[in-house]
């Protein structure tokens, strides 16, 4: 006997919470089932929409002719992208027409985040305006963005207030000395220092930030000192580090850590860590494992189950079971090793994209795998790439290409089955890495997917 | 800062890092020049194979005997850059009996130890054989790391007192009155090691002799001093696995074809290859098809290959020469022997000498001979050592299994540290505390990595390869900028922004040739963690306009907060969140 839903939900990131709830407020009764732990883990929690409109002409190679071992690009002659863009929403019109932004429309990226704005609360920041943030990465790059963690706040890149860059020994991603010149060749508005200290080095050489977090929010004592005083500490006597322009000594008034400063009471971490300092504190959002990322899948799954939709993990649905009409019927659940058939009116694919696992590739092409829908993609593997790594390299842009419902459409451009809709990394047409508009993209259109699929089931 | 020396050698692959190596213990005063890093032509771009001689026991038994030979002698002078794997001929239902057995025979001709294995006996050593092979020969193949192998050569060069100089282009052969007397050089980033945004200079080094061991390149130098050599470069494939499907060295026991070796080497296997003519060294295509014919040919012998995950491919030129007039029209058949030209006999322009041809295992004995005869000419007295005097590192096997008690580091960090460094471990891994892994796929520390740092400065390609940080699954997305970040106790900003941008490009052009399946998704999430992530492609930092910070986000709270926060910019009280969503969300 099948499961069944007005909705069903298949994958668990930001762009299928967002299709579920917003199916759910359209009065659809809604399921969700996700295979393994999002990709929002990996993710640093930084909410983009859109910061660049990236080049799509090549780097000029050297040479004429094909691609051979020896060519080289010509770094002097590399397209900038147009950004950072202070507001996401003038550049779509410039976006290609096949990307998901034009197809859904500029009202579905506002309602998205305004409904992101609702579900993430005062964890959040950046819905008290149009504009981009600029924040720091942990690159020591800066990036433009559409929200940040209320724990990134103080980092705020457009902010004149001097900062110290903090960086500990024992941690490789990154040196905070270099980072801090990084900030400077950017340009940014404020005298940047960076320091290494020690306080990590208390661990293991190689202690994951998650275990640096635990102890900082409980405070345990490292060598007799409790943690969060000891990191105050190590920090103190860089707090005049910062040299300005005319070569005097300023006193920082913000100080920025690598994204671990506790897990579950984060704020309160930062606060005794500013008292402690009389600076502000800011985190800078780091690679996998992400703690910014780690806290805001528990917040959107909180708020999964806040909207009364059911959800389960760990359940990987592998296909269609059975279709009519045009229409899947069921789909087949791999529940430890049985299949067990959930049938519902309009099903919201939003299982990622090639790292999510929601496209599958082999040295003959690109598919779908649950509903093997098309996958746009050249029919030559070497035209896959482009020389240049940070290029428009095509096989960013994989993925099926969605009508303004969100139905991904078949090779004459008519959507595949009339109750199937896709959002997030399984959308193909945006480069979401080099736009800076991958929670974006998964927010406009989890919130079309999932009304449009509300709207199929309940007609 | 002219120089006048008795010998340049031209060309830091194996056999200048051999030559110069060779000539400095026999006492002379030699410089190596190199355009790249060590290693940077062909030497960097082989599948590793230490060869018994096996390959070469039907066709060719004179490079065959040389092979065995000088196999015994790598096991001794480099034991840490050697792994002692075996290998193994196996026989396919469709391979010929006949050759089967003139390869035994051919083997036991030149002194190669053999074994003949039924197939069962086969499997049983390597699982992942294709359960048709019937048979197979066991021999003394092994693996070899071509980049160790040419550092300790110019580690011990530099010991007696040669100079080598790396990212030192040859602009100019200088010939005066009919006669080689010297090269001019480019530095490309000033003498010594390499640092990003140095400046360059030239440089005139002259020289009583000039030896030419650039490879696929002699021509080019050749050209500069007004001479013919005419080598022919044929390029091949190699591919690289995510794991060891297996231990020993797996050659396909038919005459001649492509795709028929597969090498275990490091954490990898490398999968080879192709033989096809090409006309420029530096520029030739690299394609889908040789990828494809690696893996569904050998997949023949090691059905796991089919659907394995391969990591990158990576082409290499053979230097191949033949004397003019020979002919050959198949690249396959031409000689793998060396030549030494020298170019007062053949061209009547004395002082230069070209070496050409060869294998990597015979390097040593390449380089003896040329050595012999530079010494013949300069009139120079000397005897030839370096088949029995130990490279840097390799002195004693026994340390490595000391290393793990000594630095407390947990396995098996510390033995492939151990294994890389040889008899240097200590050294090296002593001076850093802490000491945290940089590479993770590879396991290379701090320690390592900063050593391999301060023997070639910014160039972290260099750095890779002495390493191997960079080079395991992720290619480099989850380390490049660790590895760079490595670089900021010594050099500036800018500098290390170069370095990690050069080496992820690098990393970048290997994994074109994997990008499905697996690496496909790894190639997406460097995308995602360099791009999305870090914003290293849209950095102010590297782009030609400046920024109007201004413009941006300045906090809920900043003073122009409430002018331009648009249609919902009331900045609230409470914490800058918009009022009509603090309403909706007011039972969160």
């Amino acid at each position: 006997m099948a499961i069944d839903s007005d909705v069903l939900v298949v994958g668990g990131g930001l762009a299928a919470i967002t299709a579920a709830i917003a199916a759910s407020r359209e009065g659809a009764d809604v399921r969700l089932v996700s295979h393994k732990s999002s990709t929002l883990r990996q993710a640093s929690g930084l909410i983009d929409a859109l910061g660049y409109v990236p080049a799509t002409e090549p780097a000029t190679p050297l040479r004429e002719g094909p691609p051979t071992a020896g060519r080289e690009l010509d770094r002097d002659e590399w397209p900038d992208p147009e950004g950072p863009l202070a507001d996401p929403f003038e550049g779509i019109e410039r976006l290609p027409e096949t990307h998901p932004y034009r197809i859904v429309g500029v009202d579905a990226l506002r309602e998205g985040l305004a409904l992101f704005d609702e579900l993430a609360g005062d964890a959040y920041r950046g819905g008290h305006t149009d504009r981009n943030a600029l924040l720091p990465t942990f690159g020591g790059s800066v990036k433009p963005t559409a929200r940040y963690p209320a724990a990134a706040e103080a980092g705020l890149a457009s902010d004149d207030r001097p900062a110290l860059i903090v960086g500990f020994r024992s941690l490789t991603e990154y040196d905070a000395r270099a980072f801090a010149g990084r900030l400077d060749a950017a340009g940014v508005p404020f005298d940047a220092a960076g320091a290494e200290v020690e306080f990590a080095e208390a661990f293991r050489a190689d202690a994951k930030i998650t275990r640096l977090a635990k102890a900082l929010d409980h405070d345990e004592a490292i060598d007799g000192v409790p943690a969060r005083e000891a990191l105050a500490k190590a920090v103190a006597p860089h707090l005049h580090d910062v040299v300005d322009e005319a070569g005097g000594v300023d006193r920082v008034e913000r100080v920025g850590f690598p994204a671990f400063l506790g897990d579950d009471e984060g704020d309160e971490v930062r606060a005794e860590l500013a008292d402690r300092l009389g600076a502000d504190v800011f985190e800078i959002p780091t690679g996998p494992p992400s703690l910014p990322g780690l806290r805001l899948e528990d917040r959107l799954f909180d708020a999964l189950d806040a909207e009364g939709v059911r959800f389960e993990t760990g359940n990987p649905v592998v296909g269609i079971e059975t279709e009519a009409d045009g229409r899947v019927e069921t789909v087949a659940v791999n529940r430890k090793g049985r299949e067990t058939p959930y049938g519902a009116d309009a099903f919201v694919l939003a299982t990622g994209g090639l790292v999510g696992k929601g496209l599958d590739s082999d040295r003959e092409g690109v598919r779908e795998p649950v509903f093997d829908l098309r996958v746009e993609q050249p029919a030559d593997r070497y035209e896959w790439f482009v020389d240049d790594a940070f290029g428009d390299q095509p096989y960013a842009r994989f993925g099926v290409r969605p009508d303004e419902r969100g139905r991904p459409l078949d090779g004459d451009g008519e959507a595949q089955y009339a109750n199937v809709f896709a959002a997030g990394g399984v959308v193909g047409g945006a480069d979401v890495a080099r736009e800076k508009s991958a929670s974006g993209v998964s927010l406009a259109t989890g919130l079309v997917a999932g009304r449009q699929a509300a709207t199929e089931a309940t007609q | 800062m002219d120089q006048q020396v008795d010998v340049v050698v031209v060309g830091g692959g194996s056999t200048g890092c051999g030559v110069v190596r060779d000539l400095a213990r026999r006492g002379l005063d030699a410089v190596l020049v190199e355009k790249g890093n060590l290693t940077h032509g062909t030497t960097g771009r082989m599948h590793g194979l230490l060869h018994s001689g096996g390959r070469y026991a039907v066709s060719d038994q004179k490079s065959a005997k040389e092979c065995i030979e000088e196999n015994r002698v790598l096991r001794d002078i480099a034991a840490h850059c050697v792994e002692e794997t075996g290998g193994m001929f196996v026989k396919r239902p469709e391979d010929s009996e006949e050759y089967f057995q003139e390869k035994l025979e051919g083997c036991r001709a030149c002194d190669i130890p053999v074994e003949v294995l039924d197939g069962e006996e086969a499997r049983r050593r390597e699982p992942y054989l294709a359960r048709d092979v019937e048979k197979a020969i066991a021999l003394p193949d092994g693996a070899v790391d071509p980049f160790r192998l040419c550092v300790s050569n110019a580690a011990d060069a530099r010991e007696h007192g040669a100079r080598i100089e790396t990212h030192a282009p040859v602009t100019d052969v200088l010939v005066e009155d009919g006669e080689v007397v010297g090269v001019e050089i480019e530095h490309e980033t000033g003498p010594g090691k390499r640092v990003h945004r140095d400046p360059g200079a030239t440089e005139e080094i002259r020289a009583r002799h000039v030896v030419n061991a650039t490879g696929a390149w002699a021509g080019n130098v050749g050209e500069m001093a007004g001479v013919d050599v005419e080598v022919r470069p044929s390029k091949g494939v190699m591919t690289v696995m995510n794991t060891r499907q297996v231990d020993t060295v797996i050659n396909r026991c038919r005459p001649k074809g492509d795709a028929d070796i597969v090498v275990p080497h490091e954490t990898a296997c490398i999968l080879g290859t192709t033989d096809e003519e090409v006309d420029d060294p530096e520029d030739y295509p690299e394609e889908e098809w040789e990828v494809d014919l690696m893996i569904e040919t050998l997949s023949e012998l090691v059905p796991a290959l089919k659907d394995a995950r391969t990591l990158r491919s990576f082409w290499g030129v053979r230097p191949l020469y033949e004397p003019p007039g020979t002919g050959t029209e198949d690249p396959t058949d031409i000689t793998r022997d060396y030549f030494l030209l020298d170019h007062g006999d053949r061209d009547d322009l004395p002082g230069m000498t070209t070496i050409v041809g060869g294998k990597l295992t015979t390097y040593r004995m390449m380089a003896e001979s040329i050595s012999d005869h530079v010494c013949e000419t300069l009139g120079h007295e000397a005897t030839c050592d370096t088949a029995e005097a130990p490279l840097p590192g390799s002195e004693s096997e026994a340390r490595m299994a000391e290393l793990m008690d000594e630095f407390g580091l947990r396995s098996p960090v510390a033995r492939r540290s151990g294994q890389r460094l040889g008899s240097r471990a200590d050294d090296v891994l002593d001076e850093y505390d802490p000491n945290p892994i940089v590479c993770n796929c590879e396991s290379v520390t701090r320690a390592e990595v900063q050593d391999a740092i301060g023997d070639a400065g910014s160039d972290l390609n260099a750095v890779r390869l002495r390493t191997r940080a960079s080079m395991g699954n992720c290619q480099g997305g989850f380390c490049t900028h660790r590895i760079a970040a490595e670089l900021a106790q010594e050099y500036p900003e800018p500098v290390v922004r170069d370095a990690e941008d050069e080496l992820y490009q690098e990393r970048w052009k290997g994994q074109r040739h994997a990008l499905w399946g697996e690496q496909l998704s790894q190639a997406m999430l460097n995308h995602l963690l360099h791009a999305t992530t870090m914003n290293r492609d849209g950095d102010p930092a590297n782009l030609d306009s400046e920024v109007d910070f201004g413009a941006f986000d300045g906090g809920a709270e900043a003073p122009d907060a409430a002018d331009t926060g648009g249609e919902t910019g009331t900045a609230a009280a409470d914490g800058g969140r918009a009022a009509d969503d603090a309403v909706t969300d007011g039972g969160r």
